[in-house]
């Protein structure tokens, strides 16, 4: 730290600063401390994550068969390839970061610019890349029907492959439109309607021998459960409140409405993390283009947010592990 | 600032002349092992499937694979390797200890909670 501008009058000095028993500058020893303490915040998400899925061990929806699509290739199932290719994205952005840092102990003004310009172009893609996964996520694929306690009904074929609820059900003609502030209370909101009701799924059943439902109870192989066509009916008849199509924070196509809860907030505050990572980035970014660090002939703030973007880094690897993998 | 790099990973079997060439030497250990998990994670082989302390073998898996990775980018990237023993151990003997006892309370509480719910008397699936 000799040729920093600040340490020149306290060096030396056991009180007030001129010490550094852990050899790390105060501004590093801190961001490693916040790193801790978000460490935690993310633990515990994750634990209670694993909290919720222990309990509904025998229910949880399969990863898998949710996290299928990849842009540009419509109806094909490649599940987890896309979120590899984001997981590749954010350790390549670390690794630019990291050559950044590299080049600022060089005091190498240009490699540290071109570095960072391309850790910032990482970390938009990846935001880029998990936004578009909430939409997908949202959006849904096959829809599914909510029972009265609350869970759902899927649909296969007699291979067991997934059926979407347009393949097979016929929407009427509806009288019920979606209330609307302009012409109804005006205190009053109310989303989407689905596309089809409970009678019009029924109806679809009974007219195509070859579907079947599908609870979201997992077997000892841990695949979910595939009822016969009497059991299907039945249960359809019988329990069937109404038709769920893509997710939100109460309900999911998917199966447990956790599910979709956690999905939501853990990615989200990763996100978060990611998108003010990019900010903090692209303001550290211009202070090298403008020489600010050039002048004090220390990168060390490129460093400080550097660890501040590998910690990004190493959540995302927990994340892929618990929500895609496990 | 003339920074000492320590240039060799896993135990000094492999050394590195530069902190650059390291870096990229990491990124390819990174990469392989990821690519190892999205492997596993597609074809989930039917041998890994056994149980093993409460958890598919598989998992086991990939949750080691995770901890190697982490390990990779904590102590390259982010350059512990590089800080003093002091500084690495109240980093990371804290966040570990505190972690290990949140996983171990909540999951233990869930797993109870799911206990109740197959032999206990509430009914979920209707």
């Amino acid at each position: 730290m000799s040729n920093t501008v600040v340490a020149t009058e306290i060096e030396g000095k056991a009180w007030g600063g001129g010490n550094e028993p852990l050899k790390a500058s105060y501004g590093k020893m801190m961001m490693w401390f916040f790193i801790v303490s978000d460490a935690l915040t993310f633990s515990g998400f994750l634990a209670a994550y694993g909290f919720s899925r222990f309990k509904f061990i025998d229910y949880w929806p399969i990863a898998d068969e949710v996290f299928t699509h990849v842009p540009f290739l419509h109806g094909q199932e490649l599940p987890m390839i896309y979120v590899a290719f984001m997981t590749f994205v954010l350790i390549m952005s670390s690794v630019t970061m990291v050559l950044a840092v590299d080049a600022g102990h060089h005091l190498n003004k240009g490699k540290v610019t071109i570095y960072m310009f391309l850790t910032i172009i990482g970390g938009l893609i990846f935001v880029g890349s998990q936004a578009w996964e909430w939409a997908t996520f949202i959006k849904g694929d096959f829809g599914a029907v909510q029972t009265k306690g609350g869970n759902i009904l899927q649909f296969v074929d007699t291979d067991g492959h997934r059926v979407a609820l347009r393949d097979f059900v016929v929407a009427e003609h509806k009288d019920r439109t979606a209330h609307e502030r302009k012409n109804g209370l005006w205190f009053v909101q109310e989303g989407t309607l689905p596309t089809y009701t409970v009678e019009e799924v029924v109806d679809g059943l009974e007219a195509h021998d070859n579907i079947l439902v599908r609870t979201q109870l997992l077997d000892e192989n841990g695949q979910k459960t595939i009822l016969s066509r009497s059991e299907s009916l039945k249960q359809l008849k019988n329990n069937g409140t109404h038709v769920v199509e893509g997710a939100n924070l109460k309900e999911n196509e998917y199966g447990s409405p956790l599910f979709a809860d956690f999905f939501f907030f853990i990615t989200g505050f990763h996100g978060f993390h990611v998108f003010s990572g990019v900010i903090i980035n692209i303001i550290i970014f211009f202070n090298v283009i403008l020489g600010t660090y050039e002048k004090r002939k220390n990168y060390e703030m490129v460093e400080k947010v550097g660890l501040y973007w590998h910690f990004v880094d190493l959540v995302w690897v927990f994340v892929f592990t618990f929500f895609y993998l496990v | 600032m003339a920074h000492a790099h320590k240039l060799e990973i896993f135990r000094g079997l492999v050394k590195f002349k530069s902190n650059t060439q390291k870096i990229w030497g990491v990124l390819i250990f990174l990469t392989i092992v990821t690519a190892v998990e999205v492997v596993l994670g597609i074809y989930k082989p039917e041998s890994l499937m056994a149980k093993f302390i409460g958890m598919k073998i598989l998992n086991w898996i990939f949750i080691i694979l995770t901890l190697v990775k982490a390990y990779y980018i904590t102590w390259d990237f982010m350059h512990m390797r590089d800080e003093v023993k002091a500084l690495r151990r109240m980093v990371v003997w804290t966040a570990i200890f505190l972690i290990l006892y949140l996983i171990f309370i909540l999951l233990q509480e869930g797993g109870y909670i799911e206990s109740i719910y197959t032999t206990g008397y509430i009914k979920t699936d209707f």
